[in-house]
């Protein structure tokens, strides 16, 4: 697949979609609402044959982003969807780890972090943070002092 | 009443008795078998993607130079090449020929770390005194150019903070014509060794599928016959200029492991000599003046795979999020493909044949006593005296004197 096709085959998923933003030839950033993150991720990696990197979670001022980084290597292009998630008081959104084994540890290193749900997810137990660590605090959210 | 059947778990770690890191996999055993593998890691947290938060754009280098001692070149790469990508800033030629050449050598003694330790870990001993003893020139090599067998602290946005010296040049291709035949002798009697073929092959097998699945990178991948490399598929620094191959397998299993890293030893040589003999003339940095908002990711091939940095920024003078994805964080996890239906014997090398990192896993233990000092070293003495006393006094040891010894 040359850059046109790729760009071809992301536009199939155009309407679950906000926005494409290809920056370069090589970065190319998509977002989407939390709702629709599980089809496109699976579009991206089982249609796309897009190779998974890693997620990012980040707080953002008014919403929780999580970012899904993927990378197509033939073409050395670094794919990120962005998929917001609005409710700030219970922030939710559907794993990916059930087709992708690879995100598991992530997902559980988000909610660690972040105190995000991932719906679905096989196994959802602490990763990053000790047993003893108190419930509720998300040492990643911006209310945490660093 | 019904009788809950219990598995056997045998435990490797908290500390691993080979590896000497805090890893802890739970294997679930029926007699030799494993049936499951558990992988419980951050028992080496330091919280380095917060501290990143608070620093600014320029020290953060130094920060993540400590995310991992082996990779103290590659972390810092991807993170300045994110930051130079926000910032629309193109470091000068040279710099990059220096990064080129750093990296190389970091793999070089990085490989030949870890074959010196898969063979310790079958009880090959010989591999692990013939690999160390040759590691030792490349890390005084790195020392020459930045001052530290590890932890270059080299690379800055826009440039390189050390050069390698011109004087330098014929110094690194001799030492690198001498290591290409060592390693040519090692290779060749690692590849022939009817033992080695016998311990390792077929055994730990990770397929194409399950490698894809688990998103492995860098060597872990490569073996299994998936052809990726930054390098060559996102060429940074000077790769794009130079000749070299990068190596696949196609079995998956240890033996192709050993074999990938090995052959990549001397193709990193090989970069090293045509880096040295093309390194262009002029500055090696430049002038960065702020970095705009924005967002922007960088990677680099590491050692054991891809490091991957996402950096945010709000127009600030500090990172607002600084994620770091180390290669060992989706190697590790491929042990679940890897590992079960294995011989408990066959499970402790194939737990080391993804060559894991657990401190780049975990990224994150920083102890901050706002710089008070809790024990001086006057009384970090007392202290040694007086457990030597109790102890003596314990074990009933006769006072020796100086003029009996």
């Amino acid at each position: 697949m040359n850059l046109q096709e790729l760009n071809g085959k992301l536009s199939q998923i155009k309407d679950k979609l906000i926005a494409i933003e290809q920056k370069t030839d090589k970065r190319i950033f998509l977002s989407c609402e939390a709702e629709d993150a599980y089809a496109v991720n699976k579009f991206l990696f089982e249609d796309a044959g897009c190779r998974f990197v890693i997620a990012t979670g980040i707080d953002s001022d008014d919403c929780f982003e999580v970012l899904y980084h993927f990378a197509y290597d033939q073409l050395g292009c670094v794919i990120t969807l962005k998929a917001f998630i609005r409710d700030r008081q219970s922030p939710a959104i559907e794993s990916i780890a059930p087709f992708l084994p690879a995100a598991e540890w992530i997902e559980r290193e988000i909610h660690d972090l972040f105190g995000i749900d991932f719906k679905n997810h096989p196994n959802l137990r602490r990763l990053i943070l000790s047993d003893d660590w108190p419930q509720g605090v998300y040492p990643l959210r911006k209310e945490v002092k660093k | 009443m019904k009788q809950i059947l219990r598995k056997p778990v045998l435990a490797v770690g908290p500390i691993h008795p080979l590896q000497e890191e805090m890893e802890f996999y739970q294997l679930t055993v029926d007699g030799e078998k494993v049936t499951d593998i558990d992988v419980r890691i951050s028992y080496n947290h330091r919280g380095i993607e917060k501290i990143s938060e608070s620093l600014q754009f320029d020290q953060v280098p130094f920060l993540v130079s400590r995310v991992c001692g082996i990779c103290s070149a590659s972390h810092p790469l991807a993170y300045v090449q994110a930051v130079e990508e926000l910032a629309g800033v193109k470091p000068p030629e040279r710099a990059l020929y220096v990064r080129t050449i750093i990296n190389e050598l970091e793999r070089i003694h990085s490989h030949i770390l870890w074959a010196g330790l898969a063979g310790h870990f079958i009880g090959y001993d010989t591999v692990f005194m013939w690999a160390w003893k040759y590691r030792e020139p490349v890390l005084d090599l790195l020392e020459e150019i930045a001052g530290n067998r590890n932890q270059y602290g080299n690379v800055k946005v826009g440039g390189c903070r050390e050069d390698v010296p011109d004087e330098l040049k014929p110094k690194i291709l001799n030492e690198m014509d001498k290591l290409e035949k060592k390693m040519n002798m090692l290779v060749n009697a690692v590849l022939d060794d009817p033992i080695l073929h016998a311990r390792l092959k077929g055994v730990g097998v990770l397929t194409r599928e399950a490698g894809i699945k688990y998103a492995v990178t860098g060597p872990t991948a490569r073996a299994s016959g998936i052809a990726i490399d930054v390098r060559r598929d996102d060429p940074y620094a000077a790769y794009d200029d130079l000749d070299w191959n990068v190596i696949t397998q196609p079995e998956g299993d240890v033996f192709a492991k050993v074999v990938v890293r090995l052959l990549e030893v001397l193709e990193s040589i090989k970069i090293v000599k045509q880096g040295v003999k093309k390194l262009p003339g002029g500055p090696i940095t430049t002038e960065v003046k702020e970095i705009p908002a924005g967002e922007a990711v960088g990677h680099a091939e590491a050692p054991r795979g891809e490091t991957f940095h996402y950096v945010r920024s709000d127009g600030g003078n500090r990172p607002v999020r600084h994620k770091i994805r180390a290669p060992s964080y989706v190697n590790v996890p491929s042990f679940k493909a890897s590992c079960i239906g294995a011989n408990i014997a066959d499970v402790t090398i194939t737990l080391a044949a993804v060559d894991p990192c657990y401190s780049c896993t975990e990224r994150l233990a920083v102890v901050d006593r706002h710089g008070s000092i809790l024990q001086d070293y006057e009384a970090l003495l007392a202290l040694s005296r007086q457990k030597t006393e109790r102890i003596k006094k314990e074990i009933d040891t006769p006072e020796l004197k100086m003029e009996d010894v």
